[in-house]
């Protein structure tokens, strides 16, 4: 099993050969309890055990906090295992979550062959849409509804607070509010590519993390790199998913080790 | 497993505090330096102590900040927060301060300084290629020779600095020696007690004292080496670290690199190999001024352009410690190292198959997390071994 304590969600992603299935909930102010509550969720619906699980990871920010885990590793390796299962053969993975943003590129088979982080800032992350989206009194789920086909503001703050303000002085000009928010998802979109540009192009990338639900800043993302952009239908469980797969690589290795004894 | 005399180490600067203290009081002068390239080698022949002020701890960078710039580099910000608070005995006892036109923020800072303590500023050449370079800091050096003489009433003959190079080669050998121990894999130490022993070498008091002392953990190692010991399993990731020098207090990232499962083997930072690879020449018929600032000339320093002689050194490092992985450091506006970070990177890119991470941060704990996630996912991709 697989769980990626986020920032704002906890996912669980239980592996039974090939097949697997998944919970999601919001992550609250207890990245503990969140990834607890995730675990004993998917147990019920899968009607197991703690002890049925052969190997548990725990992944995202909260990953040291699960105690029950069997191993934590860092949502970059996770991400990178997981997009390559919903992408197969994608060698660059744009990760955007609700604080952290990454881009990382891959050998094509899942393994991490480097890697770029936004620092400790929120620009770039959920946390920008998240704090754009309040000031302009909409929900973070609807932004890219409000924003289609709208001709893109110019947004000159990288910074969430000072870009906040400059929001807010646009809705004062009388802006319009799809024209925001679609010069909001363009901003993320640059600051990702500058990352990823830093580190090389990809060829097939995936998108994945809470922001990839987001179909303006994805098309921004393929504007701005050039590039087609792949969003899996549950790559926003990417993270748990790539956590679940090295459990179950573990599993299957020491399988393989104990039978060559 | 841990060398024994890893804690005389661990202990050493409260105890040269002390001897400082009586040197003073007998009557010794005590010169105070920042940088490598202040030829330490002067001071000596002066009949003076050297020694390293500090700069690596986050506790003064507040009262810092009420005079110089927030973003300037932490280095910086806590070698004048000492100095201004009293808080670094090594300045406090130092009865002139030398200083040198490293990067801007550094000159600039030891202009302010000059207003706590009597200060030379040396003037460096803006690279080491150009051919008036190595006799424009000659002169250099012949001014801080002359100030020197001045300020310690003292005169410094060819034959004291003859005598000095020698002193600061043996310490020289002894930490190269040292260091080279871990080119054994796995590491016989770690990073955290690689960087301890080498800092402390800044703070002594008596050199002859601490060169005995690296030679006693010299033999200690190669004793634990022998027994087959060392602090890491076979096949822990081998990392180099690379970039703005650490020190103890501003180590969060060799302690985040070996709690995260690597073992930083070697440092290639100024506070650690690059000034170790050189040795003065110490042929008798030469001028003695000449061949130290010929030697501290060579200083692959990212405030130098160009500065290929990082990159050489770098492959070279790479190659005899059989890194897996480079980790290169810039404290946060160090412009000089955060550029070069882009050749450092190019360089390891096409020259090795090894992965290469470059971290920007500062002396807080404010990024731990996050630099946590990145360490570690470093480490992960360096590490075959978990599965």
């Amino acid at each position: 099993m697989g769980i990626d304590v986020g920032s704002i969600t906890s996912k669980a992603v239980l592996m039974n050969g090939s097949a697997w299935q998944s919970v999601l909930r919001p992550t609250g102010y207890s990245p503990r309890q969140a990834g607890r509550e995730v675990f004993d969720e998917l147990l019920d619906k899968a009607g197991l055990a703690r002890a049925d699980i052969g190997y548990i990871i725990a992944t995202g920010y909260g990953r040291t906090t699960l105690e029950f885990a069997d191993k934590a590793m860092t949502e970059i390796t996770c991400h990178a295992k997981g997009a390559h299962h919903l992408v197969p053969g994608a060698d660059m993975v744009i990760d955007i979550g609700g604080q952290d943003s990454k881009v990382i590129f891959t050998d094509r088979q899942g393994n991490v062959a480097d890697f770029s982080m936004n620092d400790k800032c929120a620009a770039g992350t959920g946390r920008f849409l998240q704090v754009m989206a309040a000031a302009m009194g909409a929900d973070v789920s609807e932004l890219a509804e409000l924003a289609r086909g709208e001709e893109p503001v110019q947004i000159s703050n990288m910074c969430t607070v000072f870009a906040e303000s400059e929001v807010i002085s646009l809705l004062a000009e009388g802006v319009g509010r799809g024209r925001i928010i679609a010069g909001i998802h363009r901003s993320v979109a640059k600051r990702v590519t500058a990352m990823a540009e830093r580190i090389g192009k990809g060829e097939l990338i995936a998108f994945t993390g809470g922001v990839s639900k987001n179909e303006g800043v994805k098309e921004y993302l393929a504007r701005e790199l050039g590039r087609e952009i792949v969003v899996a239908p549950e790559s926003q469980l990417a993270g748990a998913l790539g956590a679940a797969l090295l459990a179950r690589e573990k599993l299957l290795n020491a399988k393989v080790l104990h039978e060559k004894k | 497993m841990r060398p024994e005399s890893m804690k005389i180490f661990d202990d050493l600067r409260g105890q040269n505090m002390v001897v400082l203290e009586n040197a003073k009081q007998s009557g010794r002068k005590v010169v105070g330096m920042y940088c490598a390239y202040c030829p330490q080698e002067l001071v000596l022949a002066a009949g003076a102590i050297p020694v390293s002020l500090c700069g690596t701890r986050d506790e003064p960078i507040a009262d810092a900040e009420k005079v110089l710039p927030r973003n300037l580099c932490p280095l910086i910000k806590s070698s004048f927060g000492f100095a201004i608070t009293g808080k670094c005995p090594y300045f406090y006892f130092s009865d002139f301060i030398v200083g040198e036109t490293t990067c801007d923020g550094k000159k600039k800072m030891f202009e302010l300084l000059k207003q706590y303590k009597p200060t030379h500023i040396m003037h460096l050449p803006q690279g080491a290629d150009r051919p008036g370079a190595l006799s424009w800091w000659k002169e250099e050096l012949l001014l801080l020779k002359e100030r020197l003489e001045e300020e310690l009433g003292v005169t410094i003959s060819d034959d004291n600095l003859r005598e000095a190079v020698k002193l600061a080669n043996s310490e020289q050998r002894a930490v190269k020696e040292l260091h080279e121990l871990n080119k054994l894999d796995p590491a016989p130490l770690s990073g955290l007690d690689l960087l301890t022993a080498t800092f402390m070498k800044g703070f002594n008091v008596n050199k002859f004292e601490g060169i005995t002392l690296v030679n006693r953990l010299i033999d200690e190692v190669k004793e634990v080496i022998e027994r087959g010991g060392s602090p890491f399993r076979a096949g822990t990731p081998r990392i180099l670290l690379t970039g703005c020098p650490v020190g103890i207090g501003s180590e969060k990232v060799i302690r985040l690199l070996e709690e995260g499962g690597g073992s930083v083997v070697c440092f290639e930072s100024c506070s650690g190999y690059k000034t170790l690879a050189m040795l003065t020449d110490e042929d008798e018929r030469r001028d003695p001024l000449e061949a130290i600032a010929e030697r501290s000339l060579k200083i692959p320093c990212s405030c130098m352009t160009p500065n290929e002689g990082r990159l050489e050194l770098l492959g070279r490092m790479i190659r005899e410690y059989r890194v897996d992985g480079v980790v290169d450091l810039t404290w946060q506006a160090c412009h000089t190292y955060n550029i070069e970070a882009e050749l450092v990177r190019g360089y390891v890119r096409d020259n090795f198959d090894i992965p290469c991470l470059h971290l920007e941060t500062d002396y807080s704990n404010s990024d731990l997390q996050q630099l946590k996630t990145r360490v570690t996912a470093f480490i992960e991709l360096l590490d075959k071994r978990w599965t």
